[in-house]
Order: structure tokens, then sequence, then C-alpha cells
């Protein structure tokens, strides 16, 4: 059984159908990569397998259990987290509470009210922090981070959680070359106890982390496989050449 | 080595990063200066020395008008805890301050109970019940309510609340409940004055503490999450539906006790104290001192009550203009309130992680 399945996924806005009957199938411990062409639903698919969106039709299915009407709160549960596209850490906070934040979402009302989780999780905040080179900033409000920064305060939240399935909507978006070098590098780590869903337009980035594609055209997959099928696939270089 | 170490330990090897504004070096001792320099405690204990010597130099009727203020300030700290840490806007607070002096209002008139030991628990006990109810009904959902669903809500509740009171002739209809007797402790009577003055300032010290306590804690940085993006602490598995109807009816608890104190102590209610009249002063007090701190919530009280009393006494007519546009100004020039001419930004918002005597237990 694969980890996480989207099939025969459609969403309708009005008169703008922005899937139509695509699909995603996500195995244990796999990169998989989410690629179109703008406005090809790629984005809106995410938001329906993270819980932002309810599909109009389709299944979404993750560790067995079918969770296409499951809340957010309740798919983070199952152990499913998100990266926005639009940076949302907390930028009052410090980068230590940002983190904090994150982890402790699974204690007891109890637990939170007499503040008895701090202790026990300063040592993973302090290496999530080290593990996205953020230690020496951890009392700083996350505001005065700069946008690449920003963006693995923010992986490193969606992490927290020791999620099995990590959707990450635009990574590299607003990063220079090296920030984009260290992210990769970054994530390769987690692939021992978590599988990824990336959206994201650096298809040079795409091909260096991720095991496996799925490219959607005009809400539909085009094609899905491993990147070197991807890469030799007719239709998918019509798409990129017809815009680029 | 575990898997991220070894990431890390391959990773400081590598070139260094560019990392915008290249801050990174100075930044490490940041903490560590502004947890020096904490202005907060200071406001506290000043207002508190003020608070405690006041009775001795104002005269007899001033005394009871500062009884007032500190009563009014308990209310505004339960609005505090819910717009201005929950980010829960509530344009209905009045409701459960109302609703509680009402109570025991009722309590004292119908069945002679006046003893503290009962009127307070009971008018607590209102407000939470009160609050739970409301809140249950516009908070707790699948979904999250809209802002403009929650916030209409409550305004309504609190408006029908006040056309209900003035209507019902057992509530008194426009009079309300007059000639409240006094608050007793076995033979001894609560008349307005010094006593009174300390009971409620005692009360307002407790309260303040445990709310104090409520927002360091864990729960406050559940609670910053939920004020500032509450989409995102849902992501991360928190059940923000359910924190919110918690402080809600924390606040609601607060304001019920507060009511209860305010009943007794001008001995009679009526039906503006549930209604909007009540509700949105207690939003301008909250905005004018601070919100999201709790000395803001009872600094703005105590300026706007004590700006309303010397400008109502001395510009008997225009003085509703004048304090208007004080609150504009305020809300224009210093949107975070009057706390924020001595409090930063870092400090109001606070940090959550382990204090430094735990760091020293945590530390080998």
């Amino acid at each position: 059984m694969p980890l996480l399945e989207a099939a025969g996924i459609s969403k309708v806005f009005g008169k703008l159908t922005a899937l139509d009957g695509a699909g995603l199938t996500v195995g244990e411990n796999e990169f998989h990569g989410l690629i179109g062409p703008n406005g090809s639903g790629k984005s809106t698919l995410m938001k329906c397998v993270a819980g932002a969106e309810v599909p109009t039709t389709g299944k979404v299915s993750f560790i067995n259990t079918d969770i296409t009407t499951f809340t957010p709160t309740e798919r983070a549960r199952a152990g499913m987290s998100l990266k926005f596209q639009i940076t949302s850490v907390l930028p009052t906070l410090t980068l230590y509470d940002n983190i904090l934040l994150a982890l402790q979402a699974h204690s007891s009302l109890f637990d939170l009210v007499f503040s008895r989780t701090r202790k026990t999780l300063h040592d993973q905040v302090m290496m999530m922090l080290a593990q996205f080179r953020l230690a020496d900033r951890a009392h700083d409000a996350a505001a005065t981070l700069s946008h690449g920064q920003q963006q693995w305060l923010e992986i490193a939240m969606a992490l927290a959680g020791r999620p099995r399935l990590l959707l990450l909507d635009e990574p590299t978006g607003g990063m220079s070359l090296e920030e984009r070098r260290v992210t990769g590098e970054l994530l390769q780590p987690i692939k021992q106890h978590c599988s990824l869903v990336i959206v994201e337009h650096d298809l040079d980035f795409i091909r260096d982390i991720c095991d496996r594609l799925t490219v959607l055209d005009q809400g539909r997959v085009l094609a899905s496989g491993t990147v070197a099928e991807i890469q030799s696939n007719k239709s998918v270089q019509e798409i990129y050449l017809r815009r680029a | 080595m575990g898997a991220a170490e070894q990431a890390v330990a391959r990773l400081s090897e590598g070139p260094v990063v560019v990392t915008g504004e290249g801050v990174s070096a100075e930044s490490a001792p940041a903490g560590q200066a502004s947890a020096g320099r904490r202005v907060l405690p200071i406001v506290e204990a000043l207002v508190l020395l003020i608070a405690l010597v006041l009775p001795l130099v104002l005269q007899d009727y001033l005394t009871v008008f500062a009884t007032r203020v500190i009563i009014l300030a308990l209310f505004a700290i339960s609005f505090d805890l819910v717009w201005g840490y929950a980010g829960i806007m509530s344009f209905g607070q009045a409701l459960f301050f109302g609703a509680a002096g009402y109570g025991v209002a009722l309590l004292a008139r119908d069945l002679n109970v006046t003893s503290i030991f009962l009127i307070l628990p009971a008018g607590t006990l209102i407000g939470l019940t009160a609050s739970l109810l409301l809140g249950g009904f516009l908070l707790l959902g699948r979904y999250p309510s809209s802002v403009i669903f929650v916030s209409l809500g409550t305004l309504t509740g609190s408006y029908a609340a006040d056309r209900l009171a003035r209507g019902w002739y057992y509530l008194g209809g426009q009079n309300g409940i007059p000639s409240i007797p006094s608050m007793s402790l076995g033979s001894y009577d609560f008349e307005e004055g010094t006593t009174f003055y300390y009971l409620a300032l005692g009360i307002l010290v407790v309260v303040y503490l445990l709310c104090r306590f409520l927002v360091r804690s864990q729960f406050g940085l559940a609670l910053a999450g939920l004020r500032e993006n509450e989409q995102r602490i849902a992501f991360f598995g928190y059940k923000a539906q359910h924190l919110k109807a918690i402080i809600f009816a924390i606040g609601g608890t607060i304001a019920g006790l507060a009511g209860s104190l305010y009943a007794f102590h001008e001995g009679f209610v009526w039906p503006n104290m549930l209604g909007v009249v009540f509700s949105t002063q207690v939003v301008l007090y909250v905005l004018f001192g601070g919100s999201g701190t709790l000395i803001g919530a009872v600094i703005g009280t105590v300026i706007i009550e004590g700006v309303s009393f010397w400008l109502s006494d001395n510009y008997r007519d225009v003085w509703p203009i004048i304090l208007g546009v004080l609150l504009l100004l305020v809300i224009m020039f210093r949107p975070l309130g009057l706390i924020s001419f001595v409090l930063g930004e870092r400090e109001r918002v606070g940090s959550f992680g382990i204090r430094p005597r735990e760091k020293r237990d945590a530390a080998p």
C-alpha cells in the first residue's frame, strides 16, 4: 500500500475547473515532485491533500485511512505536515518559540498550562534549530530572518511533529542559488523517516532531490514516473517547450 | 551520531551560506541583552505600589471611585485574555459581567444570600456557564468560525441580554435591581470604602497573577499562535477551536467575578451592565492601555475612567467629545496602546522557552 493515494481529484471554483480528475501516489520514504506549468493545478492538488481545500470529487487515502474530509488538525494528528507557499512563521515570536509551538502541539492541555513539557522539549528545539543552521538566532524574532532562513525555519516547524509525510509548497521560492543547494542538503536526511511531496518551479532542484515526479497540465495528470522516465517523456517536453 | 547530527556536521564543513542581512554574528547575545532590561515587572510593581497606598491619600468619595475602577480593571483583564492574547474579537464581554451581576443581585434580593463565600463563587459560576454556552455555540465547530460570525454573535448576545433585562419585570425592567444589601463576611458587612477597596485589589492581584502565570506558560505560547495565525497552528495539530473555547470561558469566568463584585459595590444592577455600552467600554480600556499585556488593560481602565471622571467634572458638556478625540489619537498613533511608550514589541510578545533556572537544572 502506498503511503498517500489521491485519486480522481476534481476541484471546481465557480466556473473555473482547477483540477479535473488528478491523482497522486506517494510511497514510503519517497521524495515526490509535483510539477507543471503555471495554473496547472499543482497548488490546488497540494491543498486538497493537505486539507486546506476540500475536493469537489475524489478520494484521498493516507496510511490506509480515507482522510478526504479530515480537517487540517485531524490530518496533522494522523502524521501529515505542510509548509505553506507563503511563509507563515509567526513573525513576532522568537525562532525558539516558533519551533516549540510546533513541537508542543501534541501536549495535553494540562501539560501546556503547567508548562510540563517545556524542559523536555528544550533539547529537541535546539537540535532542530541546529539542523537548520539557525541555532545562533534562537532568541531573535522570526521577522528578523532573511527570506531563505524563514523558509528553513518553516520547514523545521513542519518537521517538528515527526510527520510521515511532509508537503512542501515551493520551498525554494525567492532563494539564492546557494540557499537552494543548502535546502536540498537539509532535506536529504529526513528521507529516513518521512516522505515528501514537493511543488517547485526550479526543475534542477526537483531533479536533484526527487525519486519520482508527477506532471500536471490543465488540471490533469500528464505523466507520472521516475525522474528519468519523465525526462524522456515526449508530451512533457512539449508542454515545457511550448511555454518556454 | 544520529543522521540529523551527521547532516549538521557535514553541512557545517561546507562553504558559508549567505544569510541575507548578515546579522547572524551579532545576534547571539541579543536574547540575553533584552532579558537584562525588562520593563514589564517594573511597571507592574509601580502600579501595585500606587494602588496599595492610594486609599491612604484619597478622600473617601475618591476611594469609592477607585474601587469601581479596580473592579472594571478586572473586567478589562477578562477581555484582554480573550482578545489581546487569543485574538478572539468578542464584542459582548459585558454579557458575562452583567449576567453575573444580575444573578448575584437576585440571590441577595430573593434568597437573602449575601455571604462573600457564596456570592463570589456564584458570580464566577454564572460567568463560566454563560461563556461556555455562548462560546460553545460560536466557537466550537468542525471548522473555525469566521471573525465576523464571532464578533457579531457576541455583540448580538450582549444586545439581546440588555433588551431582555429591560423588558423583564422580574429583573426590574429599565430600572434594574436597586438597593442590593451589602456583601457580608460573617457579621461583617463590606460597605463602600477602604475595606472594599482592598478586597477588590486583593482579588485583582490574585487574578492578575493567575493570568500572568497562564499567559507565560506553554498554553500562552499556544494562544500566541492562535492570535497570530490560527490556520497555521491547526496544521500543527492544535485543536484551535477548543483552545478558543477554553480561553473564552476563562475570560467569561473572570468577567463574572468582576460583575458580582461590581453589583455589590454599586448596590444596584441595571441593563447597561449587560449590554453594548459596557461591552464597548471594555474594548476601549484594553485598546487604550495596550492589548496583549495584562498591565496595559489595567492602566487603560485607570486612565480612561480617571480622565472621564475629571473631564465630566470640569467640562460638563463637551467631555465625551474630548475623551473620544483622545482615544482616537491613541489608536491612530499608538495602536499598541499607551504601554508601548515604555514596552518594546519583543518584550510584549515575550518568550516561552525554559527559564534560566530550569536551564541550570537541565544542564549537566
